[in-house]
């Protein structure tokens, strides 16, 4: 399973509701505003940090950089471009975006 | 003829009122953060006391080294700086938003005022109009 999460950490909680209900062995893909969750420094660092024991977790490029946030992503996220955003959805068999 | 609004005063010289735009949302990721802007640009036109507030994902706004080409939208954030030609000089970043979410100052593109909640509380019972965005 591929899920999609497109909003803040810290406005909104899908991303609380992602990682509660991910299976292991998951894969977690960041975007939009959604990519804050894949920085160093943030009151959820420590929640996506310990998430990364069960799923894997990956974050637009494109979204980073827009908002200034490419030079500080948490060691273990792997960064994508839409190419590998692409690749994602192919590789995995479904896939569930938390709005 | 006898007109009795106080608070509609349109003459010149007329009513100053304190107006604050209180900025909540993170860019890119949804319109307000650049509506927000725009609108702060046009009230500049009137001549009134504006302070910009940045609280929560606000703060995200100010953050230094946006770069939008490979997003295909507009890089809006070096407007912040173009605020000071238009007299819109107090811009307030909320001390603890800033901190939770792992910036500090030096991460932002525009001088700024950092205070505490409880400033930020003052400044914003002081002002006659809050828009929020």
């Amino acid at each position: 399973m591929l899920h999609i999460v497109n909003k803040s950490p810290t406005e909104r909680n899908a991303l609380d509701a992602c990682l509660r209900l991910a299976t292991k062995g998951s894969a977690v893909l960041l975007i939009e505003d959604g990519v804050y969750g894949a920085t160093k420094g943030n009151s959820v660092e420590g929640k996506v940090q310990g998430a990364m024991a069960n799923v894997k977790v990956y974050a637009l490029g494109a979204d980073l950089q827009a908002r200034g946030m490419a030079d500080r992503v948490l060691d273990g996220v792997t960064v994508v471009d839409y190419g590998g955003f692409v690749d994602l959805v192919a590789e995995h068999g479904n896939c569930q975006s938390w709005l | 003829m006898h007109t009795s609004s106080e608070d509609m005063d349109t003459d010149e010289g007329g009513v100053i009122k304190k107006f604050m735009f209180v900025n909540r949302k993170a860019p890119y990721g949804t319109i307000y953060a650049l509506e927000g802007l725009e609108v702060v640009l046009i009230s500049a036109a009137f001549e009134q006391d504006v302070s910009m507030a940045f609280v929560d994902d606000g703060v995200y706004e100010l953050k230094k080294g946006q770069d939008t080409k490979a997003l295909g939208q507009k890089n809006f954030s070096p407007t912040y700086r173009a605020l000071e030609g238009y007299d819109i000089e107090k811009l307030y970043v909320e001390r603890e938003s800033m901190e939770a979410r792992g910036l500090s100052e030096a991460d932002l593109l525009v001088d700024v005022q950092v205070v505490s909640a409880a400033e930020m509380a003052d400044l914003m019972a002081g002002q006659d109009v809050l828009i929020s965005f």
